[in-house]
């Protein structure tokens, strides 16, 4: 019974999600680029050019049948480098939100349910944190530190749970007083249960929304990093460092930058759509 | 015998703060309330919105803390005790009351496991369900699947899931179906004979009051401005509030009608509380109409 009531609602809720072609749209780019991340050894015509390839007389070769998106300054296959390049950029925005959610979440959860001094310390931690811009951290963490993609992603996950933080509390400051917060608190719930029981079921919604339309972000954050030379170090290969390395041959040679740069674009775009169209099934939902 | 339950000078304010948030003043929304429930026994609590009725509900299932005065349970007071077992709430709206992303049975189970019952508690959620009268399976299903009058009886198998003595009914049909109101009301009713429960009920609407309640107290700004039993105090209301809430009671018979209190309509309209004590004390309300 039970089984078959979920089957229903899950079939009615992607029913709904495909009748919204900008956020099928979006599943499809981020399933794509996960798939092609995971399996770029396999479906890259030049799977070498990952590394330390040098090829000379095939460098700065425009777009073609053999190279898709082009060669770069030594050679190197551009297509196959823009896939391997996804894998940084997508495990950059998979540790950061890891780390970031389930933190801030718990941070939200505590601050709106407990008030007081807890909610005055925590959120006056997120108002420090949300000062300061990820970019700038990363870069002092860098300076401090060394430039690597770990550093990276622990500069920007030390900020960007703040954003959840806030989005939680206020979620759990209305869904605490609803009525059915305080039966459970008259039958004598604990406070774990109340917390990871009743309320934050109902906040799932916005946090996977939050997440998605995050991805997007962090993968931006990631980029500009690398650009400037902070986050992963070559000759990995990076979205970032290749648009950076790149546009010492603009305009003449424009692939070697435009074609990273418009792929970091389309990932970005489309954990975006993503995003967007999570929130306007789950507002359908609330409505209802 | 000791009483189920009995209120003592039962005081809560709330301050009024300024647009500066210095506290300039205080509302008392319950003040001086005293009452008792003997064991088995059905008290109606009367009044209209912001009369304190929610408040001393809450109070008792130590959602608030009361300023001043005792809560009695079966002679014990409650005042600092955590857990409340024996005294269990029946909220005004089930749509709010039950989560709406966990299923009947795993609300009811909450209770259960909070108390820590022992012994087979899925049984147990079906035995409540069998009790308020609904199929077993229903303990699958989501709130949003039932009707309100359906929620309602999940509601009401929740706050019995502990056994408690003692049942704080917050105007527990005021947001149901007129026809699905007298349902739940007999349910309630049948459930008190069999388990030997005692009654808050708590609630605006005095014509469910004269059927179900006993006794009844009317609370006004705070204060029982008058109590007795139900009989006594429908048909011979002796404070003007009283007759007030009496007046606006609808009614169908004519034997109903003759028993109704006649009110003088100031501006084609209800008057409240205040104006009539004014009239009557021979002062001249803020308007008249001619």
């Amino acid at each position: 019974m039970s089984d078959l009531t979920a089957l229903s609602n899950s079939y009615q809720n992607w029913y709904r999600f495909s009748r919204n072609p900008t956020a099928v749209i979006g599943l499809i780019i981020v399933v794509v680029s996960i798939l092609a991340a995971i399996l770029a050894p396999h479906i890259t015509p030049y799977p070498d050019h990952a590394g330390a390839f040098v090829d000379f007389r095939n460098r700065h070769q425009p777009p073609s049948w053999d190279h898709w998106f082009g060669t770069d300054n030594v050679g190197r296959d551009i297509l196959t480098r823009v896939i391997f390049g996804l894998r940084v950029s997508l495990l950059l925005a998979f540790v950061v939100l890891i780390i970031a959610v389930p933190f801030g979440t718990i941070m939200g959860l505590l601050a709106g349910y407990f008030g007081g001094w807890t909610e005055i310390v925590i959120m006056r931690l997120t108002d420090i944190a949300l000062a300061l811009p990820p970019l700038i951290m990363a870069l002092a963490v860098a300076a401090v530190l060394e430039p690597s993609l770990m550093n990276a992603m622990l500069a920007i996950a030390s900020l960007w749970w703040t954003w959840h933080t806030r989005l939680v509390y206020s979620m759990v400051r209305q869904i605490r007083a609803l009525e059915y917060v305080e039966a459970a608190e008259t039958l004598g719930a604990s406070k774990f249960h109340i917390l990871f029981r009743e309320i934050l079921p109902n906040c799932v919604s916005a946090i996977a929304v939050k997440t998605s339309l995050d991805a997007g972000f962090v993968i931006l954050v990631g980029a500009s990093l690398s650009f400037l030379g902070l986050g992963i170090q070559p000759p990995t290969p990076d979205l970032g460092t290749m648009v950076a390395d790149g546009a010492q041959g603009l305009p003449d040679y424009w692939w070697e930058s435009m074609l990273p740069g418009v792929s970091i674009l389309f990932v970005a775009l489309g954990f975006n759509l993503l995003g967007d169209g999570l929130r306007d099934l789950f507002d359908v939902e609330d409505v209802r | 015998m000791t009483a189920a339950l009995e209120i003592r000078d039962l005081v809560k304010t709330y301050p009024v703060r300024n647009a500066f948030g210095r506290v300039s003043g205080a509302v008392r929304a319950v003040d001086g309330v005293s009452f008792t429930i003997p064991s088995g026994g059905v008290y109606g609590l009367a009044g209209e919105s912001g009369s304190g009725k929610s408040t001393i509900a809450r109070m008792i299932m130590g959602l608030t803390e009361p300023d001043e005065g005792d809560i009695l349970i079966d002679g014990v007071s409650v005042l600092g005790q955590g857990e409340r077992a024996k005294v269990q709430m029946v909220f005004q709206n089930p749509g709010a009351s039950l989560n709406p992303r966990r299923t009947v049975g795993q609300s009811i189970k909450v209770p259960l496991v909070a108390h820590t019952y022992q012994g087979d508690r899925k049984g147990r959620i079906g035995d409540l369900l069998d009790m308020v009268q609904l199929p077993r399976h229903f303990a699958d299903r989501y709130p949003h699947e039932l009707s309100g009058g359906q929620k309602q009886r999940v509601a009401i198998a929740r706050a019995l899931a502990v056994s408690p003595r003692l049942l704080v009914l917050d105007e527990p049909t005021s947001a149901l179906d007129v026809s699905v109101q007298a349902k739940v009301i007999d349910l309630l009713e049948e459930l008190g004979r069999q388990l030997g429960l005692t009654y808050l009920f708590i609630s605006h609407d005095l014509s469910l009051m004269r059927n179900f309640a006993q006794t009844v107290g009317v609370l006004y700004l705070g204060k029982i401005v008058e109590t007795g039993p139900v009989a006594r105090v429908f048909e011979r209301p002796g404070h003007d509030y009283t007759r007030l809430l009496l007046a606006s009671v609808p009614v169908i018979s004519t034997e109903e009608a003759a028993m109704r209190p006649v009110i003088p309509l100031i501006n084609g309209e209800m008057p409240t509380a205040e104006d009539l004590m004014a009239l009557r004390a021979g002062l001249n309300p803020k308007e008249t109409a001619r």
